[in-house]
């Protein structure tokens, strides 16, 4: 741990702190790390967090690849990722071990469960000898402790079996990592208090099990010494703690209340975009309906549906779910009404690695329907992003009568990170009116309502919904006449009727404002990247800049339409770094669209961009150019 | 069923602008004349009115109509329609689809709507052909048809579509013909009346490519002998002096007989109100062909709880418990802190 710094105290100050728990998918990690988390977040320090759990809802027990890991990254300054490698690592089983020893900083602090390192779980985990003992962890700081057992004498007094004691033993570690890293119990002590009121006796084990980890690191010298992660100088404010997938389902909410419509979400469950869903259904007071749809086509039909009689429509899903939905977006395109879509990516193809990252669904966002159909994509880029980006998708959406893609991917829907909470009362007023009057007269002089009578400037044709005196139509998947909207299969009508649709689309440049470029303007490289890769590119341009190496940095979060100011700023720079989680989706669409030779640094693992894996892509850029 | 009063309408009202493109001949076009002249009498008005089909034929029916339309996706009807009628409750929602649309590319839409009880009027068009894409065998043909896809003959054994609805829980299942429009305009009135998914199979003549296919049921020569119409609470009688009935079997097997063979104690009543569907199950397969006795009328009408109806109850008890929504409340939910101001 190369950032300590010693003071006075009995502890010792880090500026930042990476832990990663793992162990059995049913050791409980990702509770523990998510507890760890909000007490962290509760002291004030900036974190950032990453939870890594397998596709399998019960993977065979003390297997490798049953193994559940949450990361989570505490510091005293603002950061964007949850640490490229841990400095700790509670290993609760020999698994978790194998799993995520590579990962560990060299130097690092390992804390292990040695009850559980017998030879039934050394041999499943693939080990055939015991790393403990057999020089494996030699260049790690190894703290081992008799987990299991102490957790069973602890909760013993309370008569607790010693089968269910060992369900308690992820509060031992989280007490004792409390202890270790000088973090306050009597939230975490309340927080079991309620969160097991329903069976007390489970609620006691895990109360003196954490105790009891937190008295272990007090009385035992194995553990040594106690470090603290100071609350980090955040601007002012108040704050929360959200994963992305919540602030997204909140961004909902608001965008209907600030577009004063009802919100209908139609959803089929869906990793990993069901907890927007959950979420979404816990708001009914917010007038949020919601209806778990037979399918993916249903789900988007409804809501498509919905914003015909006049409600904000909203589908949430994934991958696999946005190439079932495609038929029904393109008649939302054709039809010309207002449509949320959430891609919460994950990695594909197929069912892939679904419960992994991965940002390759730009080219289905992108391409992915028959004929031409251009639609508005927005992208978020962190776990708070999601809020905003999914208001602003909704404003898009309204605005223009189009469906919207708004992308997230299982990294930001899962991560979480400290939110300054916006000022509610000075989000946008996104709201459209709709038609209630006859918009055009007929050639026998009759005031009539036009269906397809676009605005001039935004060519967003009217809303009028069910209900509306007079102002009865019909609408469908056929073409349509150019403003009357009455069934057309004339040539020239229907070439127009493409233009206008892409037409539509491309003024949303318009009114986009001017592209950010951070880091220097002046540099030679510029890095463009767009969704979650945020955060990483975010560690690796300071860490470049610190290093005195001028580097550019733009970050998309419209993607469709691109921003009309992008192709100059990108003519500037002798080197374009595209990283992305995908083959070069976007290198590709900017290659295409201004002639620039954008580079793509790509990554298909299922997981995050590691800050040094661009920053060496940054590097060979700058080295290039200084060749030239 | 808008609340206001609703201004007297007349046929004319209810039909649009658009020229009618089906086939000549075709039997939509009764269909077409009985929904419009029915309209007028439910008391709804045309702006409250919508009718959302998939693709096919039938689902041009939209255009025709002068009430808010959606002419969607091939066989999407029910779950766009879902969406409609869970939004706006006030509305009253018509799906019209067909033996392909329904039960073939839209079958699980179909089931899923009747299985939640959305309040939808569904008019499945049954003409056991592929019309619009010009003549392949559908869901509903006979194993055995001769069409341009099953040359040899059709090998797949088809569904029967009240049997499907009824399997799917729907709470109101029908069956009507295109020839008749005063039996349609009634079957139509009472599914639209049903609270909850009303489902009515409608035998619709495709002249181009299945012409004739009900003609041994449904001309006005063969409906004494082959048509079987059936009123809640009365005995299940057919033929020109009612000389024909239905028995059930200790079996449990429906049975046509001569009433002077059996008795008419021994005649079924119907029951469309029946918790279990049990006889209208029965009754809806008491024919296997289109050349034989068939049932017309409503087989099933009862009442369950209607699916927009229970989501609006659990917005108003949410609301109930928790107040109007606070934006400002929802972002604290998960707890906050403070960070104070350093300078
Ligand atoms: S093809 Fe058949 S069903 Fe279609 S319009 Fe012509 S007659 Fe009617």
């Amino acid at each position: 741990m190369t950032d300590i710094q010693s003071e006075e105290g009995q502890e010792a100050l880090l500026h930042r702190l990476v832990i990663r728990f793992a162990g059995d998918s049913g050791d409980g990690m990702q509770l523990t790390g998510d507890r760890f988390t909000s007490v962290s977040a509760a002291y004030g320090n900036d974190l950032s967090t990453f939870p890594d759990f397998p596709a399998e809802i019960r993977a065979p027990a003390g297997t490798v690849h049953g193994v559940s890991s949450f990361q989570v990254h505490i510091s005293d300054h603002e950061i964007t990722t949850p640490g490229d490698q841990p400095n700790v690592l509670v290993a609760m089983n020999p698994a978790a071990l194998k799993a995520d020893l590579g990962r560990l900083e060299r130097g690092g602090t390992l804390i292990v469960n040695e009850d559980a390192f017998d030879e039934r779980n050394l041999e499943k985990a693939g080990y055939a000898t015991n790393p403990l003992q057999d020089g494996s962890v030699d260049q790690y700081r190894v703290i081992t402790v008799p987990m299991t057992s102490l957790t069973k004498e602890a909760t013993a007094p309370l008569g607790v079996k010693p089968r269910d004691a060992e369900r308690s033993k992820n509060f031992f570690a989280l007490g004792l990592v409390s202890w270790m890293y000088t973090r306050p119990t009597e939230s975490t002590l309340e927080w079991i208090a309620r969160r097991f009121a329903k069976d007390e006796l489970i609620a006691g084990a895990n109360r003196e099990a954490f105790l009891a980890g937190y008295n272990f690191g007090e009385t035992t010298e194995a553990v040594g010494h106690r470090y603290e992660v100071r609350p980090a100088q955040l601007p002012s404010g108040e704050y929360t703690s959200v994963t992305g997938n919540t602030a997204l389902a909140w961004g909902i909410i608001a965008a209907g209340q600030l577009a004063k419509l009802p919100v209908t979400l139609g959803s089929y469950p869906i990793t990993p975009a069901s907890d927007i869903l959950h979420e979404l259904s816990k708001h009914k007071h917010f007038g949020v309906r919601t209806v778990q749809a037979e399918d993916e086509i249903a789900a988007i039909g409804m809501a498509l549906g919905a914003a015909f009689a006049g409600h904000l429509g909203v589908t949430t899903t994934s991958g696999p779910g946005v190439a079932l939905k495609s038929e029904t977006t393109s008649l939302a395109i054709s039809v010309e009404l207002p449509l949320l879509i959430v891609d919460i990516q994950r990695g594909g193809p197929s069912t892939g690695l679904p419960t992994k990252t991965e940002a390759a669904d730009l080219n289905i966002a992108m391409y992915g329907r028959h004929s031409e159909a251009p639609l508005p994509i927005v992208a978020a880029y962190s776990p708070t992003h999601c809020f905003e980006a999914a208001i602003e998708a909704v404003r898009i959406a309204l605005k223009y009568r189009t469906p919207v893609i708004l992308l997230s991917d299982g990294f930001i829907a899962n991560g979480s990170e400290p939110w300054r909470l916006p000022d509610v009362d000075s989000l946008p007023d996104i709201s459209v009116p709709f038609a209630t009057e006859f918009n055009g007269t007929d050639a026998d002089g009759n005031d009539v309502f036009y269906s397809f009578q676009r605005d001039p400037d935004t060519l967003a044709r009217p809303w009028a919904i069910p209900g509306t005196p007079k102002l009865m139509h019909r609408i469908g998947g056929l073409e349509k006449a150019d403003v009357t909207g009455n069934i057309s299969y004339d040539a020239d009508n229907h070439q127009r009727m493409v233009n206008l649709r892409a037409e539509k689309i491309a003024r949303i440049a318009d009114e986009l404002p001017p592209t950010v470029v951070q880091g220097d303007a002046d540099a030679d490289v510029c890095v463009l990247g767009w969704g979650s890769t945020w955060a990483a590119i975010d560690g690796a341009v300071q860490r470049r800049r610190r290093v005195g190496n001028k580097v550019a940095w733009v970050h998309l979060t419209h993607l469709s339409p691109l921003p009309k100011d992008l192709g100059d700023i990108l003519a500037r720079y002798a080197r374009i770094v595209v990283p992305e989680l995908n083959m070069g989706q976007l290198s590709r669409i900017v290659r295409a669209e201004y002639l620039v030779d954008a580079t793509p640094l790509t990554k298909m693992q299922g997981l995050p961009f590691t800050l040094a894996e661009i920053e060496a892509a940054i590097d060979t850029a700058l080295k290039e150019v200084t060749q030239q | 069923m808008s609340d206001t009063a609703v201004n007297l309408t007349t046929k004319k009202d209810w039909s649009s602008d658009q020229e009618v493109r089906w086939c000549p001949g075709c039997g939509d076009y009764g269909i077409l004349q009985a929904v419009q002249q029915l309209m007028p009498d439910l008391g709804v008005a045309p702006e409250n009115t919508v009718f959302i089909s998939g693709i096919g034929c039938s689902s041009r029916f939209p255009y025709y109509m002068n009430t808010y339309g959606v002419h969607s996706i091939h066989g999407r009807a029910p779950a766009i329609a879902t969406g409609v009628a869970v939004a706006r409750p006030d509305l009253d929602v018509w799906v019209i689809t067909g033996d392909g649309d329904g039960l073939s590319i839209g079958g699980n839409h179909l089931i899923h709507a009747l299985r939640r009880n959305v309040n939808l009027t569904i008019l499945l068009f049954n003409n056991r052909i592929y019309g619009l894409t010009k003549g392949q065998f559908s869901p509903t043909s006979e194993v055995g048809k001769v069409t341009k896809s099953t040359p040899l003959g059709s090998i797949d054994p088809p569904f029967n579509p009240l049997s499907v609805a009824l399997g799917a829980e729907a709470s109101f299942v029908a069956r009507t013909y295109d020839l008749d429009r005063k039996h349609m305009m009634e079957t139509f009135r009472a599914a639209h009346d049903h609270r909850g998914a009303a489902f009515v199979e409608i035998f619709q003549n495709c002249n181009v490519f299945n012409d004739g296919q009900f003609s041994d049921i449904v001309r006005r020569q063969n409906r004494d002998e082959n048509m079987i119409q059936l009123v809640h609470g009365e005995p299940i009688r057919f033929g020109a002096d009612g000389q024909h009935g239905v028995t059930m079997g200790s079996d449990g097997q429906l049975r046509i007989v001569e009433v002077a063979d059996v008795g008419e104690d021994a005649i079924v009543i119907h029951d469309a109100e029946r918790d279990d569907s049990s006889l209208a199950f029965a009754l809806a397969r008491l024919s296997n062909n289109d050349h034989s006795p068939t049932p017309f009328g409503i087989f099933r009408s009862v009442a369950r709880p209607e699916y927009a109806h229970a989501i609006a109850s659990q917005l108003a008890q949410s609301s109930e418990q928790n107040g109007p929504g606070d934006l400002g409340e929802l972002l604290r939910s998960n707890g906050t802190w403070r960070v104070a101001d350093t300078n």
